[in-house]
């Protein structure tokens, strides 16, 4: 008997609540975020910006990145940046718009900033996030050694990276927003 | 009952029947059935299936004779083993859904094994709070569900070549898959943690061991975006981003964030890696399109195709998909005879915006050199283009968003293959 009685209240209750329930839903969302402190926040934030902001404080040279490289990145790219098994870093200057365009961080990459931001993101690609800030300066610095971007003498930090023009960078341009 | 003779009324060379008489054709094509493997008690035959119980319930995968429908094409970068992609087996699947066994993959780092108690979603930036949401917080959220496609950018990139790659339709543009998508919409957690009038576009970081990302336009996210943690009704697997996933509905599917973990709201894009050293789409003349994100109007015959050969002369379905990110497929056109000719092919009940949508035709094959192909063209009136105009005015290796009419020969001998025309 009582469960009979408790079917029939819900089912008044259901009517009664009805366009409550649907209200909360298209009105109002059950606000469950959690908030988290600037603190918290910068465990999680990888993004670099091509202003360089997002880079992190610490400093790296084209010596102390070949040392690396050779360690962390011949593997797979190969001694100074060439034919190694994935994608060269280096060469291909001049081809993008001619016959057969070679693609790579040289030739094609508009910002300096991807480096840092990549390689703290994804590299090495057996041990990623073993790399320190300085370590991954360092690497950046050789890259772009290798590339003629920058000169041997060159320490790479927050400040200096963002201003280090790619040869490519004036060729690109954006579908969207339209017209841009 | 005295069979009608079937009347041919064909509307395009070649034998190719308009969608109008593709009924009378397939009732004209029907034939006998086989019964192998029989046995017979009285004057009854049964299949040795049929001679004692079947199997028990429980944990079912694909019939035995159906398992060589799987995953094509499985290939990882020199020196990695998941940083590549697998492709969609199209030329075995009929309708419009991907079973999520097969659906297609691309991975940058491998597939992380995410525990989600312990994963977050976490929105920053440029926002009044930052906000962190677990996956039973999302759950508690309104769901949406839509049935789209989801492509890969280089989808098809085999096309570029030369010379037409002899390659079965899994390989040369299985890298697109459909599927029942449902999640929470991300302007809901957007508007919950208030963005500021600054912000304009989002980073989306992923959750793999690459930290993978994408900058998407907030006009996206705020109009369609959702966050997926389902996928044909059950949680996203693994390999499409468990336990939950950006998607961006038309949008090409690098930019669908998998295993979603950050959005930063910011005032510009990124200019991430993946952006724009690989998913921008180089000019003859030098000059880089970036953030080229719908994917266009394109269609594939998957039936027949390279592999599925035809064996003897008689009327065969033609049947493919469809797809545009910019909306829903208005028609398909076919043609029998090189595009010398055209008639509209059939579309399936189901023809929804940015879904692949199923189209048929019945062909009356003479058993003479022929080739096929179809044309889509959708709601927004784009039509996709032949080769040779797709080419034009693109650097020699350029391959992302190829959406150019493909062509199927078929030779006499009933052999099918891929042909530049």
């Amino acid at each position: 008997m009582s469960i009979y009685k408790n079917i029939i209240c819900t089912f008044f209750l259901f009517l009664l609540a009805g366009n409550a329930i649907s209200d909360v839903f298209v009105k109002k969302n059950p606000n469950l975020g959690e908030p988290l402190s600037d603190e918290e926040i910068k465990k999680y934030d990888f993004v670099i910006m091509p202003n360089g902001q997002g880079l992190p404080n610490g400093e790296g040279s084209v010596d102390a990145g070949k040392n690396l490289y050779d360690i962390h990145c011949m593997a797979c790219h190969g001694k100074d940046g060439v034919k190694g098994l994935n994608g060269d870093l280096a060469g291909g200057h001049g081809t993008i718009s001619g016959p057969v365009p070679k693609k790579t961080v040289g030739s094609y990459w508009p910002y300096s900033t991807i480096l840092f931001d990549y390689i703290r993101r994804a590299m090495p690609y057996q041990n990623p996030g073993s790399l320190t800030n300085d370590e991954i300066y360092s690497i950046s610095a050789y890259i772009l050694f290798i590339n003629n971007i920058i000169d041997s003498e060159m320490i790479l930090n927050k400040n200096n990276l963002p201003g280090v023009k790619m040869p490519n960078s004036e060729n690109f341009v954006w579908a969207f927003p339209e017209d841009s | 009952m005295k069979k009608d003779k079937f009347n041919p009324d064909y509307s395009a060379k070649n034998g190719l029947f308009d969608r109008r008489s593709f009924l009378k054709a397939s009732i004209a094509s029907g034939s006998g059935m086989m019964i192998a493997g029989a046995h017979a008690s009285e004057d009854k035959i049964r299949s040795s299936w049929m001679g004692m119980p079947g199997e028990g319930m429980g944990e079912s995968g694909p019939s035995e004779y159906e398992r060589h429908i799987k995953r094509a094409d499985i290939g990882s970068q020199p020196g990695t083993v998941g940083s590549g992609a697998s492709r969609t087996p199209i030329q075995f699947l009929d309708g419009i859904i991907t079973p999520s066994r097969l659906h297609f993959e691309r991975h940058h780092s491998g597939i992380p094994n995410i525990n989600p108690d312990e994963h977050r979603l976490v929105i920053h930036g440029l926002v009044d709070r930052q906000l962190s949401f677990s996956l039973e917080d999302l759950h508690r959220y309104k769901q949406v569900s839509k049935i789209q496609f989801l492509e890969c950018s280089g989808n098809s990139g085999a096309m570029i070549s030369p010379e037409a790659p002899q390659r079965n339709a899994a390989q040369l543009h299985g890298l697109v898959s459909c599927s029942e998508w449902g999640g929470v919409p991300l302007n809901v957690l957007l508007d919950e943690a208030g963005i500021k009038p600054e912000g304009k576009w989002i980073v989306a970081s992923g959750a793999d061991a690459a930290v993978m990302a994408r900058s998407v336009p907030l006009q996206k996210i705020m109009d369609d975006a959702i966050v997926a943690t389902h996928q044909n009704g059950e949680p996203v697997r693994p390999s499409n981003g468990y336990p939950m996933r950006l998607f961006l509905p038309g949008w090409e599917g690098n930019a669908c964030v998998k295993w979603l973990r950050t959005i930063k709201v910011t005032s510009g894009p990124s200019m991430t890696k993946d952006e724009t050293s690989k998913y921008s789409d180089l000019r003859d003349d030098g000059i880089s399109k970036l953030f080229t994100f719908p994917m266009e109007v394109k269609s594939v015959i998957t039936s027949p195709s390279p592999g599925l050969n035809l064996s003897k002369k008689g009327i065969y379905q033609i049947s493919g998909i469809a797809w545009s990110g910019s909306g829903k497929i208005k028609k398909v056109e076919l043609s029998a005879d090189g595009g010398k000719s055209w008639a509209e092919a059939q579309l399936d009940e189901h023809v929804l915006s940015k879904s692949l949508t199923r189209f048929r035709s019945a062909w009356m094959w003479d058993g003479s050199n022929s080739s096929l192909m179809s044309r889509a063209i959708d709601e927004k009136g784009n039509v996709q283009p032949r080769r040779d105009a797709w080419l034009e005015g693109k650097a020699v290796n350029t391959f992302y968003h190829y959406n150019a009419i493909q062509s199927w020969a078929i030779s006499s001998g009933g052999e099918v293959s891929n042909v530049y025309l």
